[in-house]
């Protein structure tokens, strides 16, 4: 009954997960076969390849920074759409819609908005506004930064939203006949009650930007300056443009054990909380 | 201090104003929506309920300017865009843009796309619904074992297996086809669709299962009369999902394909802007063109593809 799950799973993602690790002890320039090469190319990525770290830095950069944009700003509109008011469901909807693009399709809709000649910059009449949004190397992570911000703040709204509903309402009520108020409510109970959901959306926007590709790779056209260069870009272009397989894996391999290991630390601390919130639920 | 519109049901003063303090509370009564239209003054929560009002209003404005600009954008010449307001309507509408996209082979990769996700979806469904069925009835180890793997897929990320899924396509004498684009997407696929199924599956009592295997129902029967009608819900959530997914995903088709004749609709998008170059505007109108079915989709199961869209993730 399982086996074709575990045959399509065995083959196309679990034997993968482990090639990785092998090819990265390999050189593969994509048209020969790979030939085993030991530790070269650890070495030479790590030691020899300052730019290893730089994009390292730059990840750091763009992980941390989106999340400071989308986690806050994806609360919040979990709590406004969990509210009752009409005009709220409505715009909900509204909303939702970044979600029905592809990446590409977002990508290409920004790359036209920033552009010099005939995107915002053109059509305001703000003198200060920048126009080179996507070439200036001071600007474009913030730009990165903000469009990856568009598509995926929906998502983690809709999920705050789920979790804000869950909350039972004699909490509120409670609070109410004991005098406090809006922010305090905010703080007291709606904050402490969403904090499963808080581990599960910052797992998974601190893992997803980690491992993000799709519309750095297209707003940059492909051809990324070295300012918004993370690794999984760094990733693809090794191997794929530069044809450099091995070193590409051994980056490879690095965002993996990077990704893991923040998927467990945080699956730790969802575990405790959990445990914490049941108590405080019963 | 504050004027009910109306209200359904006789309230006590206090009641009255605990609900005007906290409007969340309306969420009690929720089918009552004229206890939305309370209007406060001077309330505690007046004020930050203004700035929450405000900032809904700023990310609404936020979303769609994109939107707006791109749908606007595709109904003009380059010429046009270039000598005009780029953020007001065209004077001069046209919809030549959209013709020079489907004239490039538009419905031929759009066809593919279709393909593509149709049969990842079909078989992520079939495989995914009978190995939660064998994980949930399983009384061995095996079983266990098999889930925990399972979800451990879960946390691969798919770029940094990307190079040898590359390797193994090859090999396989599968690069530039279809099937390389659907075999791994399928693989990528299981872990959170069996997770959720599973989940599902468990809820359906024992006894039903006991049931069937006395009146001498085989594996199969008990899969396809009991266990599939009774799925269907998460069915449809991951099947959801999982299409939203494979209908944009971008890095396998970058990748794993080359030729037009296979490529898919995220990828033609990025091959178009190249192709098209300085005419913006038909690069824009193969964006509208490519995001329309998922649009038509969300207006008429707009629940469904809500709830597909945060299944797993929402509990």
């Amino acid at each position: 009954m399982a086996l074709p799950a575990v045959a399509f799973f065995g083959i196309f993602a679990l034997i993968p997960l482990i090639g990785v690790v092998v090819i990265s002890f390999m050189e593969w320039n994509v048209l020969g076969s790979p030939e085993w090469v030991g530790l070269t190319n650890w070495e030479a990525v790590l030691f020899d390849r300052p730019f290893t770290w730089t994009a390292l830095g730059l990840t750091v950069t763009f992980v941390i920074g989106s999340y400071l944009f989308q986690a806050p700003v994806a609360l919040l509109l979990g709590v406004f759409m969990a509210g009752q008011q009409r005009y709220r469901a409505l715009l909900a909807v509204l909303y939702f819609l970044p979600l029905l693009f592809s990446s590409v399709a977002v990508g290409l809709t920004f790359q036209s908005l920033f552009s010099p000649n005939y995107g915002l910059s053109a059509a305001l009449p703000f003198e200060w506004l920048p126009n080179d949004w996507l070439a200036n190397s001071d600007l474009v992570m913030w730009v990165m930064i903000f469009v990856v911000g568009w598509c995926f703040v929906p998502f983690h709204g809709l999920l705050y939203q789920a979790g804000v509903r869950q909350i039972p309402q004699s909490m509120y009520e409670a609070a109410t006949i004991d005098g406090a108020g809006r922010l305090r409510q905010f703080f007291s109970i709606t904050l402490p009650q969403l904090r499963y959901t808080i581990i599960t959306s910052s797992t998974l926007m601190l893992v997803g930007s980690l491992t993000y590709f799709d519309l750095i790779y297209v707003l940059t056209g492909g051809q990324p300056a070295d300012a918004v260069r993370i690794l999984p870009l760094d990733m693809y272009v090794t191997g794929f443009a530069s044809y450099n397989l091995g070193y590409a894996s051994v980056i490879a391999v690095i965002l993996v054990a990077i990704g893991l290991t923040l998927s467990l630390l945080l699956n730790v601390l969802s575990g405790s909380s959990k445990m914490d919130s049941d108590k405080a639920g019963a | 201090m504050m004027t009910h519109t109306t209200s359904s049901e006789p309230v006590t003063p206090d009641a009255k104003s605990d609900r005007a303090i906290t409007p969340e509370t309306a969420g009690a009564d929720r089918g009552n929506i004229k206890q939305n239209k309370v209007r406060r003054t001077g309330a505690p929560g007046e004020k930050l309920n203004i700035l929450g009002g405000l900032g809904g209003w700023i990310w609404l404005a936020v979303i769609i300017l994109p939107i707006y600009y791109i749908v606007i954008t595709s109904f003009r010449t380059s010429e046009d865009l270039r000598a005009n307001n780029q953020l007001l309507p065209s004077t001069n509408p046209t919809i030549a843009p959209f013709i020079k996209v489907l004239q490039n082979d538009f419905l031929h990769y759009f066809t593919n796309s279709v393909i593509v996700t149709l049969a990842t979806v079909a078989v992520v469904l079939s495989a995914s619904v009978m190995a939660a069925y064998y994980i949930t009835r399983s009384t061995t180890l095996g079983g266990k074992r098999l889930f925990q793997i399972i979800l451990l897929g879960i946390a691969i990320p798919v770029q940094a297996t990307i190079i040898p899924v590359y390797y193994l396509i090859q090999q396989l004498g599968l690069y530039d086809t279809l099937w390389a684009l659907i075999l791994p997407q399928i693989a990528f696929a299981i872990p959170l669709s069996v997770l959720i199924i599973v989940n599902f599956v468990r809820d359906i009592p024992a006894e039903l299962f006991e049931s069937m295997k006395v009146d001498g129902a085989g594996e199969w029967r008990i899969l396809t009369s009991l266990v599939l009608p009774m799925a269907k819900p998460a069915l449809m959530t991951v099947g959801i999902y999982q299409a939203l997914q494979v209908w944009n995903s971008f890095l396998f088709p970058l990748v794993l394909t080359q030729s037009s004749e296979v490529r898919v609709l995220p990828l033609s998008l990025w091959e178009y802007s190249g192709q098209f170059g300085i005419d913006v505007p038909a690069t824009l109108a193969a964006v509208v063109l490519s995001a329309l079915p998922l649009l038509v989709a969300y207006i008429f199961a707009r629940r469904h593809i809500v709830a597909g869209l945060t299944a797993g993730f929402g509990k």
